[in-house]
């Protein structure tokens, strides 16, 4: 894909942002909103990767692959280059692993308006320092993303979610065999499996798991230490054995980050985008 | 070596544990490349607090410093350049914490890869990284070059198996990078620190993602008439959905070399051995192992052996890992390669590689993890040859030019180091190195952690140090 005309856009000067769909808040105000390109590039299932620009839909990019049998581990809704500046995974944080695995190889456009790649196209490399690992989840801080290579996996022949109640939900955690996901409210348990479909029933029939729908899952996404989730109370819903913790509070008790990390993120941002005009006043810390 | 840096270093630190002595150093002036430097002095730290005693020591002295844990590396990410300081961290190897539940654990980065899969077996549990010299080489150096191995086409390489860690920077300063949290906000510190081969900082302690151990293996071993025919079988088997826990190939020459040592019935007159393990839940295996079978016999497989018991399954596996050391019935001296091709470019590649070693007169042997496009052709020679070692090295470099071309990188898991530094510019432009080296800069601005590895040296620029012996640019 041509990324000049995108990386014309960004510029070199002015203070400038970028958007997708918006659904995870857009652009910042008082800069200038630019867009990435959207579509798909390829597919190839026989090598798992896909190519395709940053302001491709998630969802589109996942109903092409699915006629290849396959998918990418970023959460519904939203553009690719949205899930991965945020870097957020989903419910499947537990049996995907992290969102930032998915990044293979990434070109973005820098705070000088060059176009920068980050990465390699295959599913195994360790050439050089991995930039892409800094991409995601710096919120458009560092540069903009214009296209990607993603790892792709295949579809489990069945996936069915469970529920139970339970007020020890960490004796599933440790009996079933890889669960997608384990959810948490104090009192119900929420559990993803998926496999082959005998698999999947036997696994259920170990922890009295019943057949169940899709749970509702929302509210403010806060991080804890897996450890700390046995400390939770009140109103929650935790996905289990990540820390990761969603409740009607914008605020929560999280640790906040160390004197020298802070020292480290401020250092890598001057390193990138010394005049700070890469969405101006956001700050990832 | 600076007499004040050596009374600094043995003030911080137990004397007995700093040397500079020239056959302690002299030992420590390589890892497991071919590639030699020279040492200043060599440190032992057991603690945290003595990492940073010795940097700050490096620091004040304006003295690189170089980490390095048990030496097995292959690209001479840990040979040390200009008499820098060595600091040793295998003294630092304990197992500090496992949460079984949570699967994970907190260890110190000199434990050796196989001794923390083995601490913590009891709770059906492992450490999924698995390169091939994981009996002897540290959780510290798979960090430091984000190692890979057979088992890393399932469940990635060790970037996706580290949490956290505490790292010790140029300036002395300590800092924890990532959390135990499968994912933390913020810049992933942790994922660009994992694979920097070092040059951001020494990881004194590691969170590490402990994996459970399947319910279920099978190890099944497929052969063929033709190198092609075992490329294509893997493609297909990729095409199928089907994700093996590994899929490894070996060539001809490679199985004779491992047959003669480990017996291990594998077929010498075949020109492919296929060896595929798959993991996980007993219905979903049945399904699998039936489905490769077929797809094995669609391409041509001439026997599908399925190992009958867990006797049978190590030995195959003892025959792929026991590939390095069967090689010296060929000749003494071998130089690993570590490149990855996009899968479908198998057969072309391979053939072209076969076609290099013919052109400078060498044995070349294949053993790779396929599943992933990894290859490793061995070049098998006697550098008491005349000539011998100029013709690897040559034969290497166009190797690697040609997977590269094929679309592939410049390593899979070995690392950059010195090895390979001056070919990073065949996939990345100047302008995608300097953002490189600004990242570098952001963790140590001061360059002390060992430099001049992985990036190579600006144009223009005179060289600081002396190329070392055996480094092929």
């Amino acid at each position: 894909m041509d990324l000049r005309a995108f990386a014309d856009e960004v510029g070199t000067d002015d203070p400038v942002t970028i958007t997708g769909l918006g659904t995870r808040g857009g652009g910042v105000v008082d800069a200038r909103c630019v867009q990435a390109p959207s579509g798909i590039e390829w597919i190839e299932a026989d090598e798992m990767r896909i190519s395709c620009a940053a302001g491709t839909p998630v969802d589109a990019l996942n109903e092409a692959l699915a006629r290849h049998g396959q998918r990418v581990a970023l959460p519904p809704g939203g553009t690719v280059g949205g899930a991965l500046a945020v870097g957020h995974s989903g419910v499947r944080l537990l049996g995907d692993g992290a969102l930032r695995n998915t990044l293979l190889q990434a070109r973005y456009v820098d705070a000088n308006g060059t176009l920068i790649t980050a990465g390699g196209p295959t599913v195994k490399n360790v050439t050089g320092f991995d930039l892409c690992r800094l991409l995601v989840g710096s919120r458009g801080t560092l540069g903009f993303i214009g296209d990607v290579i993603l790892r792709s996996r295949p579809i489990a022949p069945t996936a069915q979610w469970f529920t139970v109640e339970t007020n020890d939900p960490w004796s599933a955690l440790s009996r079933l065999y890889r669960p997608v996901s384990v959810l948490w409210n104090g009192t119900t348990a929420w559990v993803l499996l998926e496999g082959h479909a005998a698999d999947v029933a036997a696994q259920a029939a170990l922890c009295n798991l019943q057949a169940a729908d899709v749970p509702e899952v929302s509210g403010h996404r806060h991080v804890i230490t897996p450890a700390e989730e046995r400390t939770l109370r009140g109103q929650f819903l935790c996905q289990l054995g990540t820390g990761i913790v969603y409740t009607d509070q914008p605020s929560f008790t999280a640790a906040s980050p160390t004197p020298g990390r802070t020292g480290l993120a401020r250092a890598i941002k001057t390193q990138f985008d010394p005049t700070g005009r890469l969405n101006p006043g956001v700050v990832v810390g | 070596m600076n007499a004040a840096l050596l009374d600094e270093l043995r003030a911080a630190l137990d004397p007995k544990r700093v040397h500079s002595d020239p056959s302690t150093t002299g030992l420590y002036r390589r890892d497991a490349s071919n590639i030699t430097g020279t040492a200043g002095a060599v440190c032992f730290p057991t603690s945290t607090a003595e990492v940073v005693a010795c940097v700050q020591a490096c620091a004040r002295h304006n003295t690189p410093f170089v980490a390095r844990g048990s030496g097995t590396g292959l690209a001479g990410g840990a040979t040390p350049l200009d008499d820098a300081v060595v600091i040793v961290m295998t003294k630092m190897n304990r197992l500090l914490s496992v949460d079984t539940v949570n699967r994970l654990a907190w260890v110190e980065p000199g434990m050796l890869n196989l001794d923390l899969s083995r601490a913590v077996a009891e709770h059906g549990l492992h450490f999924a990284p698995d390169p091939s010299s994981q009996q002897s080489c540290s959780v510290g150096g798979n960090v430091a070059n984000n190692a890979g191995g057979p088992h890393c086409l399932a469940e990635g390489v060790t970037n996706a198996h580290i949490l956290a860690l505490e790292v010790v920077l140029s300036d002395g300063s300590v800092v924890e990078l990532g959390g135990e949290s499968a994912e933390v906000d913020g810049y992933d510190l942790r994922g660009v620190f994992v694979g920097s081969e070092g040059m951001f900082g020494i990881a004194t302690k590691i969170c590490v993602r402990l994996t459970p151990l399947p319910p279920a293996v099978k190890t099944m071993l497929l052969d063929f008439d033709t190198v092609d025919a075992g490329a294509h079988t893997v493609s297909a088997i990729i095409a199928a959905g089907i994700v093996p826990a590994a899929l490894e190939m070996m060539d001809q020459v490679c199985v004779g070399a491992v047959e003669a040592f480990v017996h291990a019935g594998m077929p010498t007159d075949a020109a492919a051995v296929l060896l595929i393990e798959v993991a996980g839940l007993p219905a979903g295996l049945a399904v699998d192992v039936d489905l490769i079978a077929e797809i094995g016999r669609g391409h041509g497989a001439r026997t599908i052996r399925v190992a009958a018991n867990e006797a049978e399954r190590a030995l195959l596996w003892k025959g792929r890992k026991s590939a390095f050391g069967a090689i010296a019935r060929i000749k003494p001296n071998y130089y690993l390669h570590d490149t990855v091709v996009p899968r479908r470019q198998l057969p072309r590649v391979l053939a072209e590689v076969y076609a290099i070693a013919e052109r400078y007169e060498l044995i070349v042997l294949n053993v790779f993890h396929a599943g992933e496009g990894n290859l490793h052709p061995l070049l098998v020679f006697d550098k008491r040859e005349p000539g011998a070692l100029d013709r690897v090295h040559r034969a290497g470099e166009e190797i690697v030019r040609a997977c590269v071309a094929a679309g592939g990188v410049l390593s899979g898991e070995h690392g950059i180091g010195l090895e390979k530094r001056d070919f990073m510019p065949l996939m990345f432009s100047p302008e995608d190195l300097a953002a490189q080296a600004a990242l570098r800069r952001a963790f140590d601005p001061a360059g002390l952690a060992n430099p001049h590895k992985v990036l190579p040296s600006p144009a223009g620029c005179a060289d600081v140090h002396a190329v070392p012996d055996g480094v092929w640019i």
